[in-house]
């Protein structure tokens, strides 16, 4: 493996343990229809590498960071199976808001940080 | 055991990100992110494809289940990766792409994921519903 293979081999096994600590704690702790957990990890790590992106890190560390670690923390595959399934259950506000609370939440927070580590 | 199956495929869900997303191409361009694009969605299809299966398939360990499907899968796709490279195509004030890069993952990932699962029950029948506890 080359050098940025191990650093996101690395990244991606800290990320993916922590989405399942996470997730699996939230999902635990509340007890909601609503997706808490997927949500979180998405949305905290929208923000995050929305920070990692606009600070200009080394390449090195954005391999291990970015594609690594928050590459697997947050997960797209979750979001849209949960949302499947709340459809399917006829959880239809629910369905519409954690959609729209996700891709809005999870741009914005992103611009948020983005714009806050390359201007401040 | 579980938190071993979910490290050991969540390293090969991020690789396997990288190794497609340098083989994509364009996916360095500030044009539609083809490569993000294309891995969440046929994330989607395997995610719910094997949530469908698993669900019974009673031989398969529950560490083995959880590490494809949360480990593997969840690695592999990612919405982090997805929203900053909306907030990088509309700093470049390519908003038509942004919006169509949002329209055709938010439809396009429900589909593969019904798709998905249409396709688990259609061979695997005996299971009725896709359970979601394989998942955590």
């Amino acid at each position: 493996m080359s050098a940025p293979e191990w650093f996101i081999a690395f990244g991606g096994l800290l990320g993916a343990l922590c989405r399942f600590g996470l997730s699996s704690y939230l999902k635990n702790k509340v007890s909601s229809p609503f997706p808490w957990g997927t949500f979180t990890v998405n949305l905290l790590g929208s923000l995050s590498l929305g920070i990692l992106a606009g600070s200009g890190v080394a390449p090195s560390f954005y391999f291990f960071a970015g594609t690594g670690f928050m590459g697997a923390f947050t997960t797209f595959s979750t979001f849209k199976l949960d949302a499947l399934q709340l459809g399917r259950r006829n959880e239809r506000v629910t369905f519409v808001l954690y959609l729209a609370a996700t891709y809005i939440g999870g741009i914005l927070l992103a611009w948020l940080g983005y714009w806050a580590a390359s201007t401040l | 055991m579980a938190y071993i199956a979910v490290g050991i495929a969540g390293v090969l869900g991020a690789l396997l990100r990288y190794e497609l997303g340098r083989w994509i191409p364009g996916s360095s361009d500030a044009f539609f992110p083809l490569a993000t694009w294309i891995v969440n969605l046929s994330g989607c299809l395997v995610l719910s494809f094997l949530t469908v299966w698993f669900a019974q398939a009673k031989k398969i360990p529950p560490a083995v289940k959880t590490g494809l499907t949360t480990g593997w899968i969840g690695s592999y796709t990612t919405f982090s990766t997805f929203a900053v490279e909306n907030v990088e195509l509309l700093r470049n004030g390519h908003a038509a792409i942004a919006l169509a890069y949002i329209l055709c993952s938010l439809f396009g990932g429900l589909l593969m994921a019904g798709l998905g699962d249409w396709l688990g029950h259609r061979i695997f029948p005996a299971s009725k519903e896709g359970s979601a506890d394989v998942r955590s």
